[in-house]
C-alpha cells in the first residue's frame, strides 16, 4: 500500500476537480425529477432520455451537434459600445456583462458559425440563453445581423436558433432598435433567394419573437418551449383569468398556426438538411431519410436512434395532419 | 376644467385663486380685480414655465400619459380633411387601437396610422386604452401595402403603453403581426413619418414607428419597456418607476442625443393639452413639409434603402 498514491493523491484530485463537478453531476429533470448524469445528458444533446424534456443547451454543443462532424468556423463578430446608457439598476450593467462573461466564456449571447449539414453549407447563428437570459442588445443585434449578411456573402441558407427573455433594458431604447435592425438582415437574405430557417426554443420572448424570431420562411419549435410575447404573468395580471393550458408552448403555438413543426432535437439536423435541400434546389442526399416514420418512437428509441430518423413531434403525440383541417 | 399632474401643485394653487377672484368679480361689480389676477397670473405662468423647464424623465412620462393630452383622434380632427378611416385586417376581427385610413393634409393625400388611447371611459374601452391587437397590425401592413401600391407617404402617429398581453392576442400571433408590421415598414417604396406623440411603448410602437423620418414631442416618452414594469424586473421593486425611466433614457432630448429620432416637436409651456391647437399646427408643418421635400429625387428603392440603412446604422456610432 502506497499512501501518497492512495489518500494524498486522490484528495489532491479531488481538490483540483471540485470546481468542475459541483453540482453539475447528477441534474435533475425540471418535468419528471428523475435524476440524471450529466455524461448522459450531454451524450443526448440535453434531451433527458425517459421524460423527453429538452433541456437548455449551451450554444457551443449546439452547434457542435448540428453540423457534419461537429465540424465548424465562427465567424467573428462586430465590436459594438458596451454600455451606452451608462445603466445601473441594482448592480452596474458593465458588472453584469462581466459576470457573464466569466461564466459563459461568451463575449455576448450570439455566436454566428458556418459549416456544412449533410455536405451543403450553411450559416447558422446560436442565442445562447445562459448569457444575461440571452437579452437582444447592441451585441446580439449585431451578431445576427452579422451572420445575416454572412450568408448573403457566401450564398447559404441562414439557420437562427433562438433563446432569449427578450430585449436587454440595460440598453434602453438602443435595445429596442435591434427589432428592425435584425430585420432589415433577414430581409435582404430573402431578397438575395435564401432560406431563413428558424428554430425556436426554451424560452423565446418579448422583442425577440416580435422580430427575427417570427420572420422565418420555416419556423421550428423545439418540444415543450415556452413561446410568446407578452409575459404569462403580465397577462395574468392584465386580464385576472387563469391561462389556458399548455399556453405559450411550442405544441400550442403550432395548434395555433404560429409554428410549422415542433421537432424533436435530435432530428433538426435531418429535418433541416432536408429543407435546406429542396429549398436551394440541390440534389438527393442519401444520407438524409426518405421518409419520416409514421409511429411515434419512445424517448428511450430516439435517444438509441439518435439522429437521422427524421421524426418529428414526439412531445405531443398528435401527428401533424390532425390539426391542418 | 384644468386637471393638474401632482409637480404642478404651485400652479395649480394659483390658478384656481384667478378662478375664484373672477367668480367674486362676477357677483360683485364694485370690487376691481384686474391687477390682482395679472399679477396672480404672472406668478403661475411664472412656475409653471419654471417646473417645465427642469422635467425629470418621470414628470415627463406624467405629461407623455395626461388625461387631457392631445390624441391621435384630435389631430385626425384638426389635420386631415377627406378623412375616410378603413375597419378591419380581412383576416379576423376590427381593432379600434389603430386607426387606419386616407385623407389629405394640407391637400395631400397620405395613408395614415394612428394609435388612439381615447379621452373618457367610453372611448377608452372602445379603444383598449390604446393597446393594440394583432388584428391593429395587421390592419397597419394592409394599409400600408394600399399605400405603397398607389404612392402615397405613410403619416404614424404613436401614442401607446404597449401591445396588449392577452391570451387571445396571444393565440392570434401578437409577435408575428408586430414583427411583420414592423418588415412591412421596412419595405415600403414610399416615404413613412411617425411621430411619437405621447408614449412610444416598446414593440407595440416601432411596428409602426420604423420611419424614414421619427419626430418626438418635446415631452413624449419611448422605451422598451414602461418605467413601472422595468423597475419591477430590473429594481425589483415597481415603486422604483422614476429611477428606471431616469436610467433607461426614455426622453425626446435623449433619443435625439443618441440618434434615434430625427427632431423634436417643442410643446407650450405646460405641455401639448394646454394648446392643443399649436402644437397640432407645428405637427402638420413638419408632416407637410417632410411630404413635400423627403428624399426629392429619390425612387422608391432609394427610399426604402435610406431607411433601412438609417436603422441598421443605429447605436453603432455610440461609445
Amino acid at each position: 500500500m502506497n499512501w501518497i498514491d492512495n489518500v494524498v493523491r486522490p484528495k489532491i484530485r479531488s481538490f483540483l476537480n471540485r470546481r468542475e463537478v459541483e453540482e453539475n453531476l447528477w441534474v435533475k429533470c425540471p418535468e419528471s425529477g428523475e435524476m440524471v448524469f450529466y455524461r448522459d445528458l450531454e451524450a443526448n444533446q440535453w434531451v433527458v432520455p425517459n421524460s423527453g424534456y429538452h433541456m437548455k443547451i449551451k450554444a457551443k454543443d449546439r452547434l457542435a451537434n448540428f453540423f457534419d462532424d461537429g465540424h465548424y468556423d465562427t465567424i467573428a463578430l462586430p465590436a459594438v459600445p458596451q454600455d451606452p446608457l451608462k445603466f445601473r439598476d441594482v448592480k452596474r450593467y458593465t458588472d453584469r456583462l462581466k459576470e457573464n462573461r466569466t461564466k459563459t466564456g461568451m463575449e455576448d449571447c450570439v455566436i454566428v458559425a458556418t459549416g456544412k449539414l449533410y455536405d451543403r453549407p450553411v450559416t447558422v447563428a446560436v442565442q445562447d440563453f445562459d448569457f444575461l437570459g440571452g437579452s437582444l442588445g447592441m451585441a446580439a443585434g449585431s451578431a445576427i445581423v452579422k451572420g445575416l449578411e454572412t450568408a448573403v456573402e457566401r450564398k447559404e441558407p441562414f439557420v437562427m436558433f433562438v433563446a432569449s427573455g427578450g430585449a436587454r433594458m440595460q440598453e434602453g431604447i438602443l435595445s429596442l432598435m435591434q427589432m428592425p435592425r435584425t430585420t432589415v438582415a433577414v430581409q435582404r437574405l430573402k431578397e438575395a433567394g435564401l432560406p431563413y430557417i428558424v428554430v425556436i426554443t426554451n424560452p423565446t420572448t418579448g422583442g425577440v419573437t416580435a422580430s427575427y424570431a417570427m420572420l422565418g420562411d420555416i419556423q421550428i419549435a423545439e418540444p415543450g418551449a415556452t413561446i410568446g410575447f407578452a409575459g404569462a404573468r403580465v397577462i395574468e395580471q392584465t386580464i385576472r383569468e387563469k391561462l389556458p393550458k399548455g399556453f405559450q408552448t411550442s405544441e400550442y403555438l403550432r395548434d395555433h398556426g404560429m409554428v410549422d413543426m415542433v421537432v424533436h432535437r435530435h432530428n433538426l439536423r435531418a429535418t433541416i438538411g432536408s429543407l435546406v435541400g429542396i429549398l436551394t434546389k440541390a440534389a438527393a442526399n442519401d444520407d438524409i431519410p426518405a421518409s419520416a416514420p409514421s409511429r411515434s418512437l419512445t424517448m428511450r428509441e430516439v435517444a438509441v436512434a439518435a439522429e437521422g430518423d427524421g421524426e418529428d413531434d414526439l412531445a405531443a403525440d398528435a401527428p401533424v395532419a390532425a390539426h391542418a383541417e | 376644467m384644468q386637471s393638474y399632474l401632482d409637480f404642478e401643485k404651485p400652479v395649480a394653487e394659483l390658478e384656481g385663486k384667478i378662478a375664484e377672484l373672477k367668480s367674486l368679480a362676477q357677483t360683485d361689480d364694485a370690487v376691481s380685480i384686474s391687477d390682482e389676477v395679472l399679477r396672480l397670473q404672472q406668478r403661475a405662468d411664472d412656475a409653471l414655465k419654471d417646473i417645465y423647464r427642469k422635467l425629470t424623465p418621470w414628470q415627463k412620462t406624467q405629461v407623455a400619459r395626461h388625461p387631457q393630452r392631445p390624441h391621435f383622434s384630435d389631430y385626425c380632427k384638426a389635420m386631415v380633411t377627406e378623412w375616410t378611416p378603413l375597419a378591419g385586417d380581412r383576416k379576423f376581427a376590427e381593432d379600434p387601437a389603430i386607426q387606419a385610413g386616407f385623407g389629405r393634409i394640407d391637400g395631400r393625400p397620405v395613408a395614415i396610422l394612428g394609435q388612439e388611447k381615447g379621452n373618457d371611459t367610453e372611448s377608452r374601452l372602445k379603444h383598449n386604452f390604446g393597446m393594440a391587437r394583432p388584428e391593429g397590425y395587421r390592419k397597419a401592413v394592409r394599409l400600408m401595402e394600399m399605400a405603397d401600391r398607389f404612392g402615397l407617404p405613410v403619416v404614424s402617429f404613436v401614442d401607446t403603453a404597449g401591445a396588449y398581453p392577452g391570451i387571445g392576442a396571444e393565440e392570434r400571433g401578437q409577435a408575428e403581426a408586430i414583427a411583420r408590421s414592423t418588415e412591412k415598414c421596412l419595405e415600403l417604396g414610399v416615404p413613412n413619418i411617425a411621430l411619437v406623440i405621447g408614449e412610444g411603448g416598446s414593440g407595440g410602437a416601432i411596428a409602426i414607428a420604423t420611419a424614414n423620418r421619427v419626430l418626438m414631442l418635446e415631452h413624449a416618452i419611448y422605451s422598451v419597456i414602461s418605467p413601472e414594469p422595468g423597475a419591477a424586473i430590473l429594481f425589483r421593486d415597481a415603486g422604483r418607476a422614476q429611477d428606471m425611466a431616469a436610467a433607461q433614457k426614455i426622453t425626446a432630448q435623449d433619443l435625439l442625443s443618441m440618434g434615434i429620432i430625427d427632431a423634436i416637436i417643442e410643446e407650450p409651456i405646460g405641455g401639448a393639452h394646454r394648446k392643443p391647437d399649436v402644437v397640432i399646427a407645428e405637427a402638420k408643418k413638419q408632416i407637410v413639409d417632410f411630404v413635400d421635400n423627403f428624399g426629392d429625387g429619390y425612387g422608391p428603392l432609394e427610399i426604402r434603402e435610406h431607411r433601412r440603412e438609417k436603422f441598421l446604422a443605429m447605436g453603432t456610432a455610440l461609445t
